[in-house]
């Protein structure tokens, strides 16, 4: 319950670090708020060569607004986000989820970049980030790259973001005034990892839906954007019929597996159940 | 092997040790703070938690070497003049702990919830504690215990 040895890099500028990670080939690991990791490294399940710690890099935490998006820096700490009032204004659902990730003293550390980066399955932020349509930026040693979020998630904690890239910023669109929103998740314990999770943001005009979004966490190994689900209620509104009908939906465009925590026909089951409830929920709280 | 420097409860402290080495077996044996507890060793149970740069944080998880220039805080921090800290006499007074094991990281979680949240309701308090994990299911007392301290502590504030 140790990690094993690892040689330890912790640069001040952001190029020292690619340059850092480029030395090693792909057998260097980034450090962010460590609270994934760091137990993968007690664990001795990972056993990089060295270890990039992105800790005292100060211009990578930061919360700004541009071009109708909130860009956070990969450092930013959960537990800022929590309190930001530029997320409670811009970027509600993200307010409201950054609630289920992990605990207190977790948040203290943890950073969106972290999380986005490794990609657990059953996470909240990369659930918000598909939900929400937003992008990452990935620093290598020939420059920035933008991926978007439907691009990023490739399987169980694997993303497209190359071995020696760092993962630097996070955009998301700034939430439509008036936009309802949720996260619905099911966890045995606050703050435990989701079985299943619905993040939903619903832009709606009287029983018109204008816009619906949905993305699921812990449903499959990936973030799942139920397209179809949201299909069915920007043609036929937001009435209870049309509300069961894409949560019905919602359970057939999900391929979940089953763990010591849940079957998979039981991350089936709730996928459809948290998606009615988180959308009652989102379109209680939209305006418009 | 790598140069520590930190303060930890007011105390400046110099160390050495390799850079894998666990914040809280630097503490507990570099420092020799050993009120601080090593449970789980991943980040579950809680009760290594301790205050870094004024926030609640998982010494389990951390590195040593990333606490140099930070300053931290300990269970042993909390006494003032030989007098229990306010925290520390609600959980005597109503009964918030039984073996003491997870009361290091209990005291030090509570202690950043009412800095953020002075006057939380009952669920709150549960969600934030909910981070620490009581083997002794004592939970009810230490709820009494941070709901009896936030009014005392906010007053001092």
């Amino acid at each position: 319950m140790k990690p094993p040895k690892f040689e330890y890099h912790a640069p001040m500028t952001l190029d020292e670090a690619v340059a850092a990670l480029g030395r090693y080939g792909g057998d260097a690991k980034v450090l962010a708020g460590g609270q994934s990791l760091m137990p993968l490294l007690n664990f001795r399940l990972a056993r990089p060569a060295a270890l990039v710690d992105l800790n005292r890099i100060a211009s990578l935490a930061y919360i700004r607004e541009q071009d109708g998006q909130v860009r956070f820096g990969a450092m930013t700490r959960q537990r800022t986000i929590e309190f930001s009032p530029v997320v409670a204004q811009r970027l509600p659902l993200l307010k409201e989820a950054t609630r289920w990730v992990g605990h207190l003293p977790i948040r203290t550390r943890g950073t969106i970049g972290g999380s986005i980066a490794h990609a657990d399955p059953s996470a909240e932020y990369p659930a918000v980030l598909a939900a929400l349509e937003g992008e990452v930026v990935a620093r290598g040693a020939k420059g920035d790259r933008v991926i978007r979020a439907a691009d990023l998630f490739q399987t169980y904690l694997t993303t497209s973001l190359g071995s020696e890239e760092i993962l630097t910023e996070v955009r998301l669109p700034a939430m439509p005034a008036g936009a309802g929103y949720a996260l619905e998740e099911f966890a045995r314990r606050h703050g435990d990892f989701a079985i299943v999770g619905i993040a939903a943001v619903v832009v709606r005009e009287g029983q018109r839906c204008k816009l619906a979004r949905l993305a699921t966490a812990g449903a499959g190994p990936v973030p799942v954007r139920l397209r179809a689900a949201e299909q069915i209620l920007e043609k036929d509104g937001l009435g209870e019929a049309a509300i069961d009908a894409a949560a019905r939906k919602a359970t057939e465009l999900v391929e979940p597996d089953a763990d010591i925590h849940a079957s998979a026909d039981y991350r089936r089951h709730l996928t459809g159940v948290l998606t009615k409830r988180a959308l009652i929920r989102a379109i209680g709280v939209a305006r418009g | 092997m790598v140069t520590v420097r930190l303060k930890i409860n007011g105390v400046a402290h110099e160390g050495r040790c390799e850079p894998r080495k666990l914040l809280v077996d630097f503490i507990r044996e570099d420092l020799g703070l050993t009120g601080t507890h090593v449970g789980c060793e991943h980040g579950i149970c809680g009760a290594c938690t301790i205050m870094f740069n004024g926030e609640a944080a998982r010494s389990c998880i951390m590195l040593a070497v990333q606490a140099d220039g930070a300053e931290l805080a300990t269970v042993e921090g909390l006494m003032r003049d030989g007098k229990l800290h306010p925290l520390q006499e609600a959980f005597r007074e109503h009964h918030g702990l039984q073996c003491g094991f997870c009361t290091p990281g209990m005291l030090m979680t509570a202690l950043d919830l009412l800095r953020t949240n002075p006057s939380p309701s009952d669920r709150e308090i549960r969600e934030g504690i909910s981070a620490v994990l009581c083997r002794c299911t004592g939970y009810q007392g230490i709820v009494n215990a941070v709901r009896a301290a936030a009014p005392i502590l906010a007053s001092s504030r």
